[in-house]
């Protein structure tokens, strides 16, 4: 597997072990965030953050693994 | 003739004359009217995409379940972004394969991929059942959204009728670039609605959301852990519902199909980037249904809070903009379900199944021809049965991600074989429909789907692993 593929990899499990698998951590109420009960502060914070981890992933692929033959642009 | 009837009305018959507009330029062959000549940009994909996706289910679902079961309903807010993460690996390979060998539908992946016709064909009939209760589901809301929103002067069933008309015209002539089109329509008025009733009612009544949640917690904490209001939906349903409905989102065949529409491989790697913005404005929903279990406690069905409570708050011609908003986000989807569940019974079960030397001509003809049987199909149980296809669309769900293995490793992993899959897919669909019709859903606290797909994963992965050397070439796509 190339460098820039595994580093995007496990850049894209953070969605899956923050709002899958971490689900019973933040199962609560409080603490109250930004007026929002904490699970659903969670979860959403992670929402948002979703596209730029994927930002991220995307620029550090390109980086990383040399440009494929007939790839398009 | 009210304000409301003219907004809703005026919008439906708008959005479809686009929509037919949409077409016209083009010289509409199958490769136009399934995937819009593999041209569509990252503007018109990430349109068309929210479009299939924010559904009336979304819209009234997501409020009706904060209203009725409380947290469960963050699910709908997560999936979303867990489907676009996985998108990202797996769709861009796939649009190779689509380009490279001019794939149409999700069979057509599986027929080139395993080299067996059945194999396509009974992925293409797993499909069909599985669009048309959802279809149908469309169609149902939308009917209620109107008949609420015209305050009850167009009753549902004629709602149904004229936007069905109406949808079915333009998805004849233009295909998917009529969805794409309308889409825009419906974006811009869906998201004008969340944003101006879900940051209005909990203002309006609590003087914001912070003040709404906090009168939640006093009131009824319970609603904002697991399993909320429901004995069932504890943390583990929700993390086994999660997994399900992350890996099953593309494999609804219009969603998977459409992926083929983009202009190129970076387009939808792109793409899979900016969705989960789209999700953020479900939390906006899920104030409303919270408001609404406040404000207006004793309701008897939940997925009518939404519309109850804007019914409630603001002047009628609002409620005709949202019943309008509504009207047109049932059209969307259900345009491209008609399209889909069209091409796949035309060209993966009619020509693959009987009639292989069929022409695109005759296949393109036939398609058309069953937009309209599909869709009086779907108008006439809407009306004759409109409840009873809920438990259906969940199946749906469950059957359509047992796709997953098999598309997957027939990407990644050139040792998976058309024996595996299908077994795995039989098996996974067979636990599915036997825990369901048992009354064994949910199993040990899970979602049914996830464990059929559990064991549709390990059946797929033994009968691999456990082939002779010899017949381990699967077909490299």
């Amino acid at each position: 597997m190339q460098k820039g593929t595994r580093i995007a990899l496990i850049l894209g499990a953070i969605p899956f072990i923050t709002m899958v698998f971490a689900l019973p951590l933040v199962n609560r109420i409080e603490p109250v965030v930004l007026g929002l009960p904490f699970l659903l502060f969670w979860l959403l914070a992670w929402v948002v953050l979703t596209p730029f981890i994927l930002i991220a992933a995307y620029v550090l692929e390109k980086k990383y693994n040399p440009p494929e033959k007939g790839e398009d642009e | 003739m009210n304000a409301a009837l003219i907004i809703i009305f005026g919008t439906i018959i708008f959005s479809s004359l686009l929509g037919i507009y949409a077409g016209r330029r083009v010289k509409m062959n199958l490769e136009n009217w399934t995937v819009g000549g593999r041209r569509f940009g990252i503007i018109i994909i990430w349109l068309l995409m929210a479009g299939e996706i924010y559904t009336t289910f979304t819209f009234l679902g997501a409020s009706g379940w904060a209203y009725s079961k409380g947290a469960p309903t963050f699910y709908i807010l997560v999936y979303g972004a867990l489907a676009y993460t996985l998108s990202f690996f797996i769709l861009p390979a796939l649009w190779k394969v689509g380009k490279r060998h001019g794939l149409h539908t999700q069979p057509d992946f599986f027929i080139k991929r395993y080299d067996s016709r059945p194999l396509g064909i009974l992925v293409a009939l797993i499909g069909v059942f599985s669009i048309i209760p959802y279809l149908q589901l469309q169609l149902t809301g939308l009917g209620l959204i109107v008949e609420v929103a015209s305050n009850q002067a167009v009753s549902s069933q004629w709602a149904i009728g004229i936007s069905f008309v109406l949808t079915c015209s333009f998805v004849y002539t233009s295909g998917i670039r009529g969805t794409a089109w309308v889409s825009i329509i419906k974006d811009i008025m869906m998201i004008v609605a969340v944003l101006v009733v879900g940051i209005g009612v909990p203002m309006i009544y609590f003087g914001g959301f912070g003040k709404m949640f906090q009168t939640l917690i006093e009131q009824k904490p319970h609603y904002l852990v697991l399993p909320g209001a429901t004995s069932h939906m504890g943390v583990l349903w929700v993390m086994s519902t999660l997994i399900l409905t992350g890996l099953g989102f593309y494999m609804w065949p219009h969603v998977f199909g459409s992926v083929f529409s983009a202009k190129s491989a970076k387009i939808i790697k792109r793409n899979a980037v900016i969705m989960p913005f789209y999700q953020i404005p479900i939390l906006l929903v899920f104030m409303v249904g919270f408001t609404a279990l406040l404000v207006i406690p004793s309701l008897e069905n939940g997925d009518m809070a939404f519309l109850e409570l804007v019914n409630r708050t603001y002047p009628s011609w609002f409620m005709g903009f949202v019943g309008a908003a509504g009207a047109v986000t049932a059209m969307v989807p259900s345009s491209i379900l008609v399209l889909f569940a069209s091409t796949l019974l035309a060209k993966n079960v009619y020509k693959a199944g009987f009639n292989p030397r069929a022409s695109e001509e005759t296949v393109m003809r036939l398609s058309r021809f069953l937009v309209l049987v599909i869709t009086t199909l779907a108008l006439v149980m809407a009306i004759r049965f409109p409840n009873e296809l809920v438990n259906l669309l969940i199946i749906g769900y469950d059957g359509v991600t047992q796709f997953f293995p098999g598309v997957v490793l027939g990407l990644f992993w050139k040792k998976a074989t058309k024996g595996a899959v299908l077994s795995g897919l039989i098996v996974g669909i067979g636990v599915v429909v036997a825990l369901i019709y048992t009354g064994h859903d949910p199993f040990w606290g899970m979602n049914a789907g996830f464990v059929g797909l559990a064991v549709n994963s390990i059946v797929t992965l033994a009968v691999c692993l456990s082939a002779k050397p010899k017949s381990l070439v699967g077909k490299e796509v």
